[in-house]
């Protein structure tokens, strides 16, 4: 088993608990939730984030949603306080984002509707110091500081 | 184990520890999710951690069970070592600490001291009030009032954990042997915030710490001093189960068919329409489930004197014969012909409160 399926069986569990799938619950108002956000991505470039883990699912309720969205071509993990597992769904431009602490447990599962996960992209402050990082193991490669444009 | 505070901000001291700023990012999303903030938020609870400075924290118990620093330490987001590290330099707490005896209480006082208007002090369990006997739960032979009193004089603000600090719980439940109080009846010159469950939501409790350092300030609190984004949605209006109490569906035992089908627990007790809590959402055991989601009706023991409301597995009932028509009728007359009426009524709800029958969805819509 990968480490991404560990998204869906830990809600299989829950869907066993519940003996058998039910027609109710409230993955379906977080599917309209995140056509709205899409939409907003496609016409203004906003991205929004929800906070799965702050929903009042039942048992099954995240199993459907996932199941809806599907899986798309892009995985990535992050290794940053623990591993965060990253999915691209089979709808481009929404992600699932599953922090996990260092011990397996998820710390919080957010949908991202973005272009690229935050957590994906260098944050700004380490790319100010990536020159200066880049520059010192050239120096220590060559004994010299490299000339700047 | 005091120490002043410190001069480095959060984002420098995890920085030091070792935490990316990815690690960083991560540490602000799953802390939005504690405080029950929109995801959306995380930038601004990153940028707010990165400049905060860790607060002093002395924690207090007194007449409790330690189920509060239980459901604490079983916390996974953040782990109370991350917690204790990281984002509170937590001063003194009896049953964590290393030190014991007299060195125990110096801890106190020298953190006392050294954070003078800015520590923050988290009591769980009640405390018997200054007309009981001081022998009902002393520690190193002082009070739990006098122990109380002395260490929130100069505090910033004091956060009551658990219903028995918030609300007396057990031990003031009747016939209440020991004159326990709770923080907020003793305490009137600082800021009380109530964490009250039995035990409490272990993330609401680091949640509230968190609001804390991310924005400087306490969070709002609804009348019973309890944070708005935890408990300000009663547990009926978030659950799952809502569809079936809607659609007139309940279980009426425990292994009925409509138990079996996962019908709304209603009649089996449940106090889910008259209690306040982030069970729905935030669950138990690092998210895994929650009572109503096992099948056991909402004991509702985030509310104040939940012991003595009645058995667990009554329905939330009101006195049939005390309906908002008695009622108004009754006031009516009392204001044209005196008194007399009006406390005939008043004696009819008394007697209806003492003979407080069960009733059902039907006989309530009745009566309306």
């Amino acid at each position: 088993m990968s480490d991404l399926d560990r998204i869906i069986p830990e809600t299989r569990a829950a869907k066993n608990c519940a003996r058998s799938p039910r027609d109710f619950g409230n993955a379906l108002p977080v599917l309209n939730e995140i056509r709205h956000a899409l939409e907003r991505l496609v016409e203004t470039g906003e991205e929004t984030r929800i906070d799965l883990s702050g929903m009042p699912f039942g048992p099954g309720d995240l199993d459907r949603l996932t199941a809806w969205l599907g899986k798309g071509e892009v995985t990535a993990t992050v290794e940053a306080l623990g591993p965060t597992q990253i999915q691209e769904t089979a709808i481009p431009g929404v992600w699932l984002v599953d922090y996990r602490s260092g011990e397996g447990q998820r710390l919080t599962l957010h949908l991202e509707i973005a272009p690229v996960p935050e957590l994906l992209r260098p944050q700004p402050r380490d790319l100010a110091e990536a020159l200066t990082l880049l520059d010192a193991r050239l120096e220590e490669d060559q004994g010299t500081p490299p000339e700047s444009s | 184990m005091a120490t002043p505070i410190p001069e480095k901000t959060l984002g420098e001291r995890l920085r030091d520890h070792g935490l990316s700023r990815r690690g960083f990012l991560k540490l602000c999303a799953a802390t939005a999710s504690m405080m029950a903030l929109p995801a959306s938020m995380v930038p601004r609870i990153a940028a707010a951690l990165e400049q905060a400075r860790r607060p002093s924290v002395i924690w207090l118990s007194f007449q409790e069970c330690t189920g509060c620093t239980e459901s604490l330490t079983r916390s996974h987001a953040p782990t109370l070592e991350d917690l204790i590290l990281k984002m509170v330099s937590l001063d003194y707490h009896h049953t964590l600490q290393a030190a014991a005896g007299e060195a125990a209480e110096e801890a106190r006082l020298q953190a006392m001291e050294a954070n003078a208007g800015e520590y923050l002090v988290i009591v769980d369990g009640s405390i018997p009030g200054p007309d009981a006997n001081p022998g009902f739960s002393t520690v190193a032979g002082q009070s739990n009032y006098d122990i109380l009193m002395e260490t929130v004089e100069h505090a910033a603000a004091v956060i009551a954990v658990g219903t028995c600090a918030a609300f007396g719980g057990l031990p003031q439940a009747r016939p209440n042997p020991t004159g326990a109080m709770s923080v907020m009846d003793l305490v009137k010159d600082k800021p009380v915030i109530n964490v009250s469950g039995c035990p409490p939501v272990p993330m609401v409790i680091t949640g509230v710490l968190a609001h804390y350092l991310t924005f400087g300030r306490l969070p709002d609190l609804d009348a019973y001093g309890r944070p708005m984004a935890f408990f300000g949605q009663s547990i009926h209006d978030r659950c799952y189960r809502r569809p079936f109490y809607d659609k007139g569906l309940f279980a009426e035992s425990f292994d009925d068919q409509g138990a079996k089908e996962g019908w709304c627990l209603y009649r089996l007790g449940c106090k889910g329409p008259t209690t306040y809590n982030a069970c729905a959402t935030m669950k138990w055991n690092g998210g895994t489930s929650w009572p109503i989601e096992s099948g056991h009706p909402c004991l509702g023991c985030s509310e104040p004197s939940f012991w003595d409301g009645g058995g667990f597995y009554e329905p939330v009932s009101v006195p049939l014969t005390a309906n908002a028509g008695t009622l108004l009728t009754a006031g009516a007359v009392g204001a044209v012909v005196g008194g007399g009426s009006a406390a005939l009524a008043k004696h009819g709800v008394k007697k209806a409160d003492a003979e407080r029958q069960p009733v059902t969805i039907d006989e309530l819509e009745q009566t309306q």
